[in-house]
């Protein structure tokens, strides 16, 4: 585990895995080793879990291993995918469960080949963080009997009283020197091994934080027609997801709202007339502070107490009232429809359990601007509000809910129920412009289109991770950069009789060690040398 | 001129470059038959004390056996890169944005860069040898990738509109066209490993080729692990989450790990050698399929081809 032990290497090396190519060759297996007690085991173990080629084939297994998550739908990401999925192969339900497929970035198999990844990393960096640390501070090795070997190797004029300068000069350049005897020795590039384990520490940092720190945080959605709001409270939320460790009282005491959200479109370019070019949400923040006014855009959140608001999606959002055959008002809402189409085609239901003399469902488009197509449909030509035309359907009968089972708001669940309008019911989809209204048919009242505004969905993001995490990848480039361009070198002066030969040698990558040693050898030519620049540096290379 | 006449004549460019490419392929293919014709030219293999910089001055050797054709393909190359540039930049003008925000300019970009970068490499290190490649794909992507890919200009939609779409698209090109270069490399150094005939003879030795080849590939890395450093802090400002395993961030993931994988092959005794240059290869071949399979056919957040799929 320790090549640093074997004679031939200078305390100054970096400390290497044994497989690695500048470890030294291990000796040679003798054809029936010794037999290994149960500590012999153990550090044979370590050994393997700590080498090259376990940190390689464990980088391998993890790439291979992130690749099912790419193509099985996951839950984190795209839950509705995994429900489709899972009822498009019910026969293949049991083992997209027992392996995980649907959650394979925090499966048992995935966690595994990481986590052997990370104990692999801390095994390697230990010892090495240990050895560099002495390293720091121990003096270049000494210098080689036969520098003619060594890269870049050239004498020029001078003698052992060219030395004091040379050290000054190796100095100057930023090596450690010391001297042996007749020869100056220099090292330089420790940053390289410090950056190697520096970025190697922020991996784990990296791994740690993100781990531990989501645990704290949260994440809601709620949405809002124009003119409402809500309160920064566990039930003011559609949805809501927690870390492990949240604790709702720490909720930040705001509330918001959505007074206007502007959307402007392409009206130019004929190759995409009605694509969006910007959403703003203009809202209104209450803090304890008092009241601001700010805004939210696509890449731009707005920070409230530390907690981030994004704008994640948008849509139309009709105001449709009801009246009973008596003309008394019995509803009058509006309903947030869905998108289903780049130009807004938008999908909406409404549910009336009350009211009425029946139970009554609502289900139907919303076109911004209604164009007819030639099979008589209708359908979006354009995503703002230049026609905008509700088409709806209705049924009576049984809405399903009171048998309290959650139903969601946007699907209607027709079994129960009697179609009195659209489809095959016989009698034409109600059909409604702005303040129009319509009989229901049956006799069962009137429905009127009131208005339509827009809706924004607004998440409101806590995670504490997010600028520690920041710092440190900071920290994982700049170390990487060191790591990987710091060239870590010797170099060598000594004097002979023939003059002061300097060469070099590399640790690691380093295609301009002949280039260090020829300006080490222009700045050590005697100073009357100087004045005849031309004259190229004597190689005496073999 | 009207944005449809910007565009045309970025067409007009881009089948223009596609052409000269063409040639110069050719001219870089005459040339390599002409040298596995020739005479078995010397090189000089690793000498010394095993640091590889000692090879340094062996590696100036096959400039000077660049022939008529290298050069000539050569020259042609910077005069295609230069046409192919007017139509990325022609593309840009008529979209009124940077050309990389849908997988039509992507490609645009990114084969430009991988060209460029090739090209400039020769201020660095004569990669001559290299054309045939470099001159192949760049013809081969650029012809699938207008054929199958091209899509009116149109502007961007709010998630695209903002400077980490600069930033990061153009890291990650830059990324590429590295990753392209040392991927070439190892392909070469793999070949000279197996056989030294024919052409093979002409190169550096494999040696030399994989030293080359990790440089490149090293830089491609850093920039890679910037794009995807960058890629976060985007996601953070658009999703909300730095990280939520989306295909695509899937997909960064794991060319930034088969890299590192790389990284410490090239470290490791037993490694060393060919083996790590195919993952390198490896590597290269997730790059491609990150671009032409997973913008395709994958669903996710990042769906900006600017093609209609379903
Ligand atoms: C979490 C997984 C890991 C990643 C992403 C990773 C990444 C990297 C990268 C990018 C480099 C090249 C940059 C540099 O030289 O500093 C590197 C170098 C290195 N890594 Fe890792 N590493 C990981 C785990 C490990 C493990 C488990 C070991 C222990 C065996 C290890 C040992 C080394 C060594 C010795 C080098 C220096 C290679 C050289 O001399 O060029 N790494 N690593």
């Amino acid at each position: 585990m320790s090549p640093s032990s074997s004679p031939d290497r200078a305390a100054a090396d970096p400390l290497r895995p044994g497989d690695h190519v500048d470890a030294p060759e291990p000796a040679e297996r003798t054809g029936s080793g010794p037999k290994l007690g149960f500590v012999g085991w153990l550090r044979f173990l370590w050994r393997q879990l700590t080498s090259m080629r376990t940190a390689i084939v464990l980088l391998l297994l993890l790439a291979v291993g992130a690749i099912p998550g790419s193509l099985v739908p996951q839950r984190s990401s795209d839950p509705n995918g995994v429900i489709q999925v899972r009822a498009d192969n019910p026969d293949l339900v049991w083992l997209y469960d027992a392996l995980s497929l649907h959650d394979v970035y925090s499966s048992p198999w995935f966690s595994a080949i990481y986590i052997l990844l990370f104990t692999s990393l801390v095994g390697c960096v230990i010892p090495r963080l240990a050895h560099h640390w002495k390293a720091m501070r121990a003096l270049p090795p000494r210098t080689p009997a036969r520098l003619s070997r060594l890269v870049g190797f050239q004498t020029v004029a001078g003698d052992a009283s060219d030395l004091d300068r040379a050290d000054g000069v190796l100095k100057k350049l930023g090596y450690r020197t010391t001297r042996y005897g007749d020869s100056v020795s220099a090292e330089r590039g420790y940053l390289r091994e410090s950056g190697n384990l520096l970025f190697h520490i922020s991996l784990l940092a990296l791994i740690l934080v993100v781990g531990l720190g989501s645990g704290f945080g949260y994440n809601g959605q709620r949405l809002l027609v124009e003119g409402r709001g809500f309160a920064n409270t566990l039930s003011s939320y559609d949805t809501f997801s927690e870390g492990q460790w949240f604790d709702d009282a720490t909720l930040e005491p705001f509330s918001i709202r959505l007074d206007d959200l502007d959307v402007l479109y392409e009206t130019e370019n004929r190759n995409a007339m009605g694509a969006p070019l910007d959403f703003t949400a203009h809202v209104t923040v209450n803090e304890p502070t008092g009241d601001r006014a700010a805004q939210i855009k696509v890449n731009e959140p707005l920070r409230v107490m530390g907690a981030d608001l994004y704008l994640i999606s948008n849509g139309y959002a009709p105001r449709i009232s009801v009246r009973d055959a008596e003309g008394e008002l019995v509803y009058d809402e509006y309903t947030p429809f869905l998108a289903q189409d780049d130009l807004m085609t938008s999908l909406g239901v409404m549910k009336l359990p009350d009211g009425l003399v029946e139970q009554l469902g609502l289900r139907g488009f919303f076109y911004p601007t209604a164009v007819q197509l030639d099979t008589g449909a209708l359908a979006s030509g354009y995503t703002d509000l230049l026609n905008p035309v509700l088409s709806l359907q209705a049924f009576t009968g049984d809405l399903g809910l009171d048998e309290g089972i959650p139903r969601s708001v946007y699907a209607l669940e027709t079994d129960a129920m009697t179609q009195i309008a659209g489809g095959d019911s016989g009698t034409e989809a109600l059909m409604l412009a702005p303040g129009q209204t319509v009989e229901i048919p049956g006799g069962l009242g009137t429905i009127t289109f009131e208005d339509v505004v827009r809706y924004g969905v607004i998440e409101v993001h806590v995670d504490h991770t997010q600028t520690p995490v920041f710092w440190i990848a900071m920290v994982l480039v700049a170390s990487l950069l060191g790591s990987l361009l710091i060239p870590r070198r010797r170099l060598w002066v000594k004097a002979v009789p023939a003059g002061l030969e300097l060469a070099g040698l590399a640790r690691g990558e380093d295609p301009t060690l002949e280039r260090a040693v020829d300006d080490l050898a222009r700045r050590l030519r005697p100073p009357q040398a100087e004045t005849d620049d031309s004259q190229p540096p004597r190689r005496t290379s073999e | 001129m009207t944005t449809d006449q910007w565009d045309a004549a970025a067409l007009l460019a881009v089948y223009s470059a596609m052409a000269i490419y063409t040639l110069a392929f050719i001219a870089f293919a005459v040339d390599l038959a002409r040298r596995s014709a020739a005479k078995p030219v010397m090189t000089r293999e690793l000498v010394g004390a095993g640091a590889s910089s000692a090879a340094e001055p062996a590696m100036e050797a096959p400039v000077a056996g660049a022939g008529r054709g290298a050069r000539i393909g050569y020259v042609l190359t910077v005069l295609g890169w230069g046409v192919h540039l007017a139509g990325t930049l022609l593309r840009g003008i008529a979209a009124g944005r940077v050309p990389w925000a849908n997988m039509y300019e992507f490609a645009l970009t990114g084969i430009a860069v991988i060209v460029g970068v090739f090209v400039l490499s020769r201020l660095w290190r004569d990669l001559t040898y290299l054309g045939v490649f470099i001159t192949g794909l760049a013809v081969v992507f650029l012809g699938a990738a207008t054929v199958n890919f091209y899509v009116p200009p149109v502007p961007l939609p709010p998630a695209l509109q903002t400077y980490w779409l600069v930033i990061h698209v153009f890291v990650a090109t830059l990324a590429t066209g590295f990753f392209a270069l040392g991927a070439s490399l190892s392909i070469l150094q793999i070949l000279r490993e197996r056989r030294a005939n024919g052409f093979l003879r002409s190169l550096p030795g494999a040696e030399q080729l994989e030293d080359l080849s990790y440089r490149v590939g090293v830089i491609g890395f850093i920039f890679w692990t910037f794009t995807l450093i960058a890629g976060a802090i985007w996601a953070e400002h658009a999703w909300g989450r730095y990280w939520g395993w989306d295909t695509k961030e899937v997909w960064t993931f794991i060319i930034w790990v088969l890299y590192a994988g790389y990284i410490h092959a090239r470290a490791t005794r037993g490694w060393r050698g060919s083996r790590s240059a195919w993952l390198q290869i490896i590597g290269f071949t997730a790059i491609i399929f990150n671009f032409a399979v997973v913008n395709l056919f994958f669903t996710g957040l990042h769906a900006y081809s600017g093609l209609v799929t379903n």
